[in-house]
């Protein structure tokens, strides 16, 4: 059977293009300037993914430049399949994070599967052996019976992948907000260990190397799915969400162990390698030529394949799950494939590299395809769209200062405890194994997770943090709020952060408020990164999150990783034993715009954030770890969604410990959320050290850890007293009760 | 010419389904209150070269010794002859 | 005294029993792989938990027919120690080395958590260094892990005293009248679906998990002496 396709002349005056999400101005630039000829039907197809956002970064690139990406420990920046970052001993620590918000709206839980399946990829690719997995999960209100299938479909999908595969998921955060109903956000993040030596590179360089195709086979699933990330969601547009790929678990774990076992004992016939992603066989291959300088030629009747009768632009295209591309030096085919079968996998040369820059393709003994290269994977135009900030953000900042009516804090403090956002992700976590490759010491449930480095007296600290809501009252200040947090955690569990990667989920870049947002926050984001010295080493960009014109929160997920240089200094968030004192170190002002306790009791967030001090920041930051690497400190825990109320109360859950808190403010302010702020605990016989290391600070003494499993807290006018086991019991309750209940 | 087979297998009837006992649960939120029970199995599609063994040995054996646990579940088959 | 791991494709918690035999108890210990066939010059039998063969069709039933499954039996009957966690105790099951089957987990979710187990009994090779009636902390992470039988097998498993371990606290996967772990009838092969060897050092959490392999340990030294 031979498929007819559209000839150029078709292409161009039909504008197929268009529906690729190629413009005009994109295929004539093609036409006129790149080939000097009309592109054929395949070759129209390649540019047009190769040239969408999610490959190209066309409209984002103009932001991302804004970021600082270099430092002493960086080995490795943004531009290959993930950044990596000095960790001493020629030790390196490898990580990246990546959405798959368009995947799982559709299909949630294969969706958030080939996310995970994804990542991990970048990751080995790299050479890196991965050890831990984090996810950034937003999703709209439990109370919709649809969202609760998505969310339990993510959760699983993320259970199902990464337990499979044997890689602990460590962490992460889940939020909620009715913005994110028609568009959930599923951010993975993995970091990986790796030694110096072994650190890989995705290239395909010296002519007549051969170029290998390892890992399963090609079908149709997910074509067009780069593209399909560069669109909005149209609401009764059910065919054009159709982009779904099955992740098999079982064949990455074997293609994962192959690859590692190629790079590390035989490194001398591996030239590069890379995944197969987004955009699959052309993105990989075409970046593999293009950032070393090379050419190249494929056969496409060699591509192994699971459907019959596929068209060149099809496989090129693909997105199916578990396939790695390798360039090799030539003459070593038969060693690679060797190892590749004992492993019980295929891999076979499709082509090989060549020196004059060009990208060709053979399928059934034609030229499909005849490029140059660079075009395809290079130079994607790149735009600098109009920006406009939205009518909201004069109005929040027009508002009278907001300050809510809190008479029963008690009550309020139980509310907020169950709010969804707040409430432990237990039900949630509990179905990932955490502890697989017996690495582990702070499991999922605290500021951040750490790891322990066999062999080694390190450990490593990891955490995703992102407050939407932030961003969502000012771009710029949520966006260093982000990153401020994100730090925050590495510092409480007793680390000193590294880098960042991060997950830009916004909306439409196309419309002036939209890539507005996408500016102000990458601003915000970049001044924090070099204040607080963590470059961002790698990340991606998702665009056109919207349903119906209507965007998510601009939500910049940060992922931040810290060294532990000795892993005996690891602190978490719980009170550890009666009698240690209880400290909040930053002062409190009434800051509730965006707070949750906005939200919970007004339904909306709105006015003016107050500015981030970044150098403040800093030095409190940097104080207080070395109060933790000195060994001072019993517990450190941020203060974030629901302040210092919510924070106590956390501090309590861990070893079921009780408090006697004596605090000379308002009732509300238990529950400001303004930043820059920690609850620890100290142990009495380092009391003193610890105040005079903390007196250049603000340092408020708030009372003592108590046996008596109590919560206690006596403010200027009023005193609270609560059972830590009741206010358990309501924030344990509180998602498993909400995804239970029928509605 | 080939057989091909399709096998059904289930939990014994004495073996609680949780799976089914959840489907069921959801089947009454929406308000189908006289579905009286849901089980579920697995459903194997299998193509079959016709040799000199009969096909009912073969397929009896990889039931068996494959596709059910003799322990918690039971099966079926239909076997269909095909060009 | 020579510790072999069975590795399968898509075991993953090999290198973690790997880890806990070799370097945390210091004892000589090789991977030996699926395709190999013979067990000889090994004192002990491991099977790892994970996904081999990526639990398809049902958890261990493909890794049953594995080429090296055969020597494991013949160890096995040989009256040899042979211990499977999670994963491994599927397999054991499946080849028919233990009785009884692994259902889904009643609450059909997967569950990660440290949870309490009682020791019921200390004389046997897997046991002997816990204290009588000990409580200890074990990490369990598993989809598949509700132990089922007949009425005639549990009562055998009882009367035979091959009931080793059991959920002292909330039942975490529905399993039959709390069953953690079993021997067979012989004594020398245990399955249970907590991971001792997720228990091994104070730094993460729990050091439960020596004693388990110290009483294996202790066992062979026994027979050698």
């Amino acid at each position: 059977m031979t498929v007819l396709e559209p000839t150029p002349q078709e292409v161009k005056t039909q504008q197929i293009y268009l529906e690729w999400g190629l413009t005009q101005e994109e295929y004539q630039l093609i036409e006129d300037k790149i080939l000097k000829r009309m592109p054929n039907y395949t070759e129209t197809g390649l540019f047009a993914v190769m040239w969408s956002e999610h490959c190209s970064y066309k409209n984002s690139k103009v932001v991302l430049k804004k970021f600082p990406t270099s430092g002493t420990r960086v080995l490795q920046g943004p531009g290959e399949g993930a950044g990596i970052v000095d960790i001493g001993d020629n030790q390196a620590v490898v990580f990246k994070a990546e959405s798959h918000n368009h995947p799982s709206a559709i299909e949630p839980l294969q969706g958030a599967a080939t996310g995970v399946g994804g990542i991990i990829r970048d990751i080995f690719s790299m050479g890196a052996e991965p050890i831990a997995m984090l996810d950034s999960l937003r999703f709209g209100e439990l109370t919709d019976s649809r969202m609760k299938y998505i969310a339990e479909e993510v959760v699983a999908g993320i259970s199902f992948y990464g337990n499979c595969i044997g890689i602990p998921t460590v962490g992460g955060e889940v939020a909620f907000d009715p913005c994110y109903q028609g568009n959930p956000l599923v951010n993975a993040m993995c970091v990986g260990l790796i030694e110096h030596k072994d650190i890989q590179k995705g290239q395909a360089k010296g002519e007549g190397n051969p170029v290998m195709y390892v890992g399963a086979k090609t079908g149709r699933d997910g074509i067009h799915g780069a593209t399909f990330a560069s669109e909005e969601f149209v609401d009764g547009e059910e065919s054009q969400r159709s982009a779904v790929q099955v992740g098999d678990p079982f064949m990455e774990k074997l293609l994962m162990d192959a690859c590692l076992e190629l790079i590390r004992h035989h490194a001398d016939i591996l030239v590069g390698i890379q995944d197969m992603g987004a955009a699959g066989l052309v993105s990989s291959s075409s970046e593999m030529a293009s950032k070393a300088g090379s050419g190249l030629v494929l056969n496409l009747d060699q591509v192994p394949q699971r459907e019959t009768n596929m068209t060149p632009y099809e496989m090129m295209l693909s997105e199916s799950q578990e396939r790695m591309l390798l360039c090799i030096k030539k003459g070593a085919e038969q060693e690679v494939q060797e190892l590749f079968e004992s492993y019980g996998l295929d891999a076979v040369v499709i082509g090989h590299v060549t020196t004059d820059g060009q990208y060709r393709l053979y399928h059934e003994g034609k030229l499909v395809a005849d490029l140059p290269v660079d075009a395809l994977a290079e130079e994607a135009p790149s735009y600098n769209k109009p920006r406009q900030e939205p009518a909201r953000i004069s109005q929040f900042k027009e508002m009278p200062a907001y300050v809510p009516n809190v008479t029963q804090p008690l009550a309020t403090l139980k509310e907020l405890l169950q709010q969804p956002t707040i409430a432990s992700k237990k039900s949630f976590y509990q179905t990932y194994d955490a502890q697989v490759k017996t690495n582990t010491v702070v499991t999922p449930g605290s500021d951040a997770a750490v790891l322990r480095i066999k062999g080694t007296n390190k450990g490593l600290a990891m955490t995703m943090d992102c407050n939407g809501r932030y961003l969502f009252l000012d771009p710029a200040i949520g966006g260093k709020i982000a990153v401020a947090e994100a730090a925050r955690n590495i510092v409480c569990s007793g680390a000193e952060p590294l880098a960042i990667t991060d997950c830009l989920n916004f909306g439409s870049p196309d419309k002036p408020e939209g890539f507005w947002e996408l500016w102000e926050a990458a601003e915000g984001i970049a001044e924090a990164c070099e204040t607080l010295t963590t470059p961002v080493i790698s990340g991606n960009v998702s665009l056109y999150n919207e349903t119906s014109g209507q965007a998510i929160y601009p939500t910049p997920v940060i992922g931040m990783v810290g060294l532990l240089e000795d892993i005996a200094t690891v602190t978490t968030q719980g009170f550890k034993q009666a009698g240690d004192e209880i400290y909040l170190i930053g002062e409190t002002a009434s800051d509730f715009n965006g707070s949750e306790l906005q939200k919970m009791l007004e339904g909306q967030i709105f006015g003016q954030l107050t500015d981030l001090d970044l150098t403040k920041e800093q030095t409190r930051q940097r104080l207080l770890l070395q109060a933790i690497q000195k060994g001072y400190v019993a517990s450190a825990h941020d203060l974030a969604e629901g302040g210092l109320g919510v924070a106590l109360a956390e501090a309590t859950f861990e070893k079921g410990l009780g408090c006697e808190v004596n605090w000379e403010n308002a009732a509300c302010d238990l529950f400001s959320e303004t930043q820059s702020r920690f609850l620890v605990s100290v142990h009495p016989s380092q009391k003193e050290a610890f105040e005079a290391m903390m007196e250049q600070d603000k340092l408020y003494h708030l009372g003592q850890v108590t046996e008596e499993p109590v919560l206690t807290i006596q403010l200027a006018d009023q005193r609270l007293s609560e059972s830590v086991t009741t206010l358990k019991d309501l924030w344990e309750g509180a998602i498993p009760c909400l995804m239970k209940s029928k509605a | 010419m080939m057989y091909a087979v399709e096998v059904f297998v289930t939990y014994k009837e004495s073996i609680l389904d949780p799976q089914g006992e959840a489907v069921r649960n959801a089947i009454h939120r929406l308000d189908f209150e006289q579905v009286k029970d849901v089980r579920i199995g697995k459903y194997f599609e299998i193509n079959i070269e016709k040799t000199e063994e009969p096909i009912e040995e073969v397929v009896e054996s990889l039931c068996k010794n494959l596709l059910a646990n003799p322990i918690l579940e039971t099966y079926r088959y239909n076997i269909k002859e095909v060009n | 005294m020579k510790f072999a791991v069975i590795t399968f494709p898509g075991s993953n918690c090999d290198h973690d029993i790997y880890y806990a035999v070799g370097t945390v108890m210091g004892a000589d210990v090789d991977f030996v792989s699926h395709h190999e066939t013979s067990l000889a010059g090994y004192d002990v039998v491991l099977l790892p938990g994970g996904f081999s063969y990526g639990d398809y069709l049902r958890c261990g039933a493909i890794a049953r027919f594995s080429n090296i499954m055969p020597a494991v039996i013949e160890f096995a009957k040989a009256g040899k120690p042979v211990f499977g966690t999670c994963n491994g105790f599927q397999i054991l099951l499946e080849a028919g080395l233990l009785p009884g089957a692994l259902k889904p987990n009643a609450q059909l979710k997967f569950v990660c958590d440290t949870i309490p187990l009682n020791v019921c009994q200390t004389e046997t090779m897997f046991t002997n260094a816990y204290e009588k009636d000990t409580c200890i902390q074990l990490p369990i992470a598993h989809g598949e892990g509700n132990y089922y039988c007949d009425e005639e097998t549990l009562a055998q498993l009882k009367e035979n005293k091959q009931i080793i371990f059991t959920y002292a606290g909330e039942n975490p996967n529905g399993s039959l009248e709390n069953i953690a772990g079993i021997t067979n009838e012989a004594g020398n092969v245990l399955g249970m679906m907590p991971h001792p060897e997720r228990a091994m050092e104070e730094l993460l959490g729990s050091t439960d998990g020596v004693k388990f392999f110290q009483s294996i340990i202790n066992h062979l030294r026994k027979v050698t002496v």
